[in-house]
């Protein structure tokens, strides 16, 4: 288990750093990928740009330049020092702000997606080939196929702020420590904008993992040991059903931790680390975007690491090494 | 006269599929008395694990149709209720499965499964049902059981993990002990051990065994009386005595054909029945092994009574050839190149 454990951190680290000199090439290979061009604006001098190249750091020349300045980045983020190119703002500080909202948003919605995919699923299994399971499939593909966006805009749209029905504040978001109930209040819609798509998908998911596992054979010994119904269902089909979850919910819930909210964030106006990452995309600074990236894939692999120490916990058969 | 447990009258499984209606088993009686092992022979398809799982109500869904009865102890089983059957199942009938690699379930302990076993039909705490696990495991011939009770199923080799079904399915004292070919996916060393184990427990638990094999090597060392089944149907029926040394149905003798032996003169190839089994759908007319019976002639084609023709009581075969025919003829097919010796 240590022994995994260091390994993993190992390779943790080398695949942060792959990602962030990925990123960095990248953008600098996109067209019009100079910044200071852009911060210099359409009636610069060449002395202008130069100018803003040795200001932003970025006046290094060929491969051994580009890694330097790629070294100065990783340095600057580190020490908690790196700003952004056009307003100055801190970006550590910035992320840092974020989360308590990109927090809140992803844990309730996780918790909803879990709970009625999960419900879900088991009713579908258990009610299989009937009218309910059919009802069930029809709303799922629903679900799995309603674009965030249009979702989350018209569910604002009619039932937040001068809508229609009124029931919901039209986005924004209140600390959970400045009043829980208007914490929660708010998040309600953004909640369920976010789950909709998880909560089809994973019902999907465990209804097929159930009806494969009702025909394993142990299960059919656990019908012969004389076990109730409800017994063989929770303790013996579940159980095994569950394993591929575990890993669809530990990456899901990292890549939306890590940021991947965006379009939830942008139409609630809730100010998390994925409206942070579309308002950099917008303005392509790169400071920003090389945060948001590295607090993204460090949710990533530190969760599939998790997801594979939840996997030895599930089933004994699997070592950890 | 012992205890009868165990009544059987023209047991019919059907299931609806969407090709057609299968006609899984169509018409098993036996009668089982506590002490003896009923043996149940057939190839695969023949109804034999479908008659076993319908006795502990293991085939029931909204495509299964039954006729028949089911008698335990007076009761029909087919008319107790799905949850009244969970009473039933472990309880009174044990069964162990075909393949121990996956009759466990994996994710628990070996002890564990047992104590849900004992704790479903019995009010003890679980230091008891623990320490009653211990002791079957001992029983089944586990080395070390107080401490392999807490191993995983993938830490025990497949004759361990059988020995471990075994002591699952006794774990309550059931009356009736049904194995579902016990030992098809073990090698020959650890078959006879299992045989042997399973002779052994039927006395020291008084119960009784329906044994369900395709291997007529296998259910000579341990049934006293054999039911020979085709397509469905039971063929032939009649002590072990009856079934080795005057077998009536070609198909019989086609198996005891195909058993290598030792105290036969070698043989260049062990005897083979041509052709395959029918189709459960779409039935042959007339007697359903005729398309691969070598002996089969004009009156095959109307379907043969399950009857007495031998005189010896309890002798039931289906077939139309006549007995002192069958007699000259059959060891062409058991014993290839023997007659002289017959």
């Amino acid at each position: 288990m240590v022994a995994f454990l260091i390994r993993r951190t190992f390779g943790m680290i080398t695949v942060l750093i792959a990602v962030s000199f990925i990123t960095y090439v990248i953008f600098f290979r996109i067209p019009d990928g100079n910044p200071a061009e852009r911060i210099a604006g359409r009636t610069a001098t060449q002395a202008n740009i130069k100018a803003i190249e040795v200001k932003l750091g970025l006046n290094h020349h060929g491969f051994t330049g580009l890694i330097q300045q790629w070294w100065d980045m990783m340095h600057q983020l580190l020490t908690g020092q790196l700003v952004s190119y056009y307003d100055g703002t801190n970006v550590v500080q910035q992320i840092k702000e974020g989360m308590p909202e990109t927090f809140s948003l992803c844990i309730g919605a996780a918790i909803i997606w879990l709970g009625f995919g999960v419900l879900v699923g088991i009713i579908s299994a258990v009610k299989a080939g009937r009218f309910s399971d059919k009802a069930i499939t029809a709303l799922a593909l629903v679900g799995i196929s309603l674009p965030v966006a249009w979702l989350g805009l018209l569910l604002r749209y009619f039932f937040g702020g001068e809508g229609h029905f009124s029931w919901f504040p039209d986005g924004g978001y209140v600390p959970l420590t400045t009043n829980p109930w208007q914490w929660f209040y708010h998040l309600l819609l953004p909640w369920f904008t976010l789950a909709i798509l998880f909560v089809g998908f994973y019902s999907r998911v465990l209804r097929s993992n159930i009806l494969d596992t009702i025909n394993e054979d142990f299960v059919r010994t656990a019908k012969a040991k004389g076990l109730s119904a409800r017994r063989i269902l929770v303790k013996h089909t579940l159980r095994a059903s569950l394993i591929p979850i575990v890993t669809l919910f530990g990456l899901d819930f990292a890549a939306v931790l890590g940021g991947g909210a965006i379009i939830t964030e942008t139409v609630y106006q809730i100010h998390g680390v994925g409206l942070y990452a579309e308002q950099s995309i917008t303005t392509q600074d790169l400071p920003p975007l090389m945060g948001v990236t590295l607090y993204g894939a460090a949710f990533i692999v530190v969760f599939s690491t998790l997801v594979d120490v939840a996997y030895a916990y599930l089933d004994p058969r699997i070592r950890l090494t | 006269m012992a205890e009868r447990l165990l009544e059987v009258n023209d047991l019919k499984v059907r299931f609806a599929t969407e090709d057609g209606t299968v006609s899984a088993v169509d018409g098993i009686s036996m009668e089982l008395e506590r002490g003896k092992v009923i043996g149940i022979v057939g190839e695969s398809g023949s109804g034999k694990s479908v008659t076993a799982m319908t006795m502990m109500g293991l085939t029931r869904g909204v495509n299964a149709r039954f006729e028949g009865e089911v008698l335990y102890k007076g009761t029909d089983l087919l008319k107790v209720s799905d949850r009244g059957m969970q009473n039933y199942r472990g309880n009174e009938l044990g069964m162990i499965f075909q393949d121990p690699m996956t009759s466990l379930n994996p994710v628990y302990r070996i002890g564990e499964q047992i104590v849900e076993a004992i704790q479903a039909h019995e009010n003890v705490d679980k230091r008891t049902a623990r320490s009653r696990t211990v002791e079957l495991l001992r029983q089944v011939g586990i080395p070390n059981p107080e401490v392999r009770v807490d191993d995983y199923p993938h830490q025990f080799s497949g004759g361990m993990r059988q020995r471990a079904m075994i002591a699952m399915a006794l774990s309550c004292n059931p009356s009736i002990l049904i194995a579902d070919e016990p030992t098809t996916a073990l090698d020959v060393t650890i078959q006879a051990q299992i045989v042997e184990l399973i002779n052994r427990l039927k006395d020291d638990f008084n119960s009784a065994v329906i044994f369900i094999t395709h291997d007529l090597g296998v259910i000579a060392e341990i049934a006293d009386e054999i039911i020979v089944m085709y397509a469905g149907r039971v063929v032939e029926r009649g002590s072990k005595r009856d079934l080795f040394y005057d077998p009536q149905m070609p198909y019989t003798w086609g198996l005891l054909g195909s058993i290598p032996r030792l105290d036969r003169p070698r043989v260049e190839r062990l005897h083979t029945i041509e052709g395959s089994p029918p189709s459960l759908i779409n039935l042959p007319e007339g007697c359903k092994f005729r398309p691969r019976c070598p002996h089969a002639f004009e009156k095959c084609k109307q379907e043969p009574p399950l009857e007495n023709r031998v005189g010896t009581p309890g002798h039931l075969d289906r077939c139309w050839l006549d007995v002192e025919y069958k007699r000259a003829h059959r060891d062409e097919t058991i014993s290839p190149g023997s007659e002289a010796a017959a």
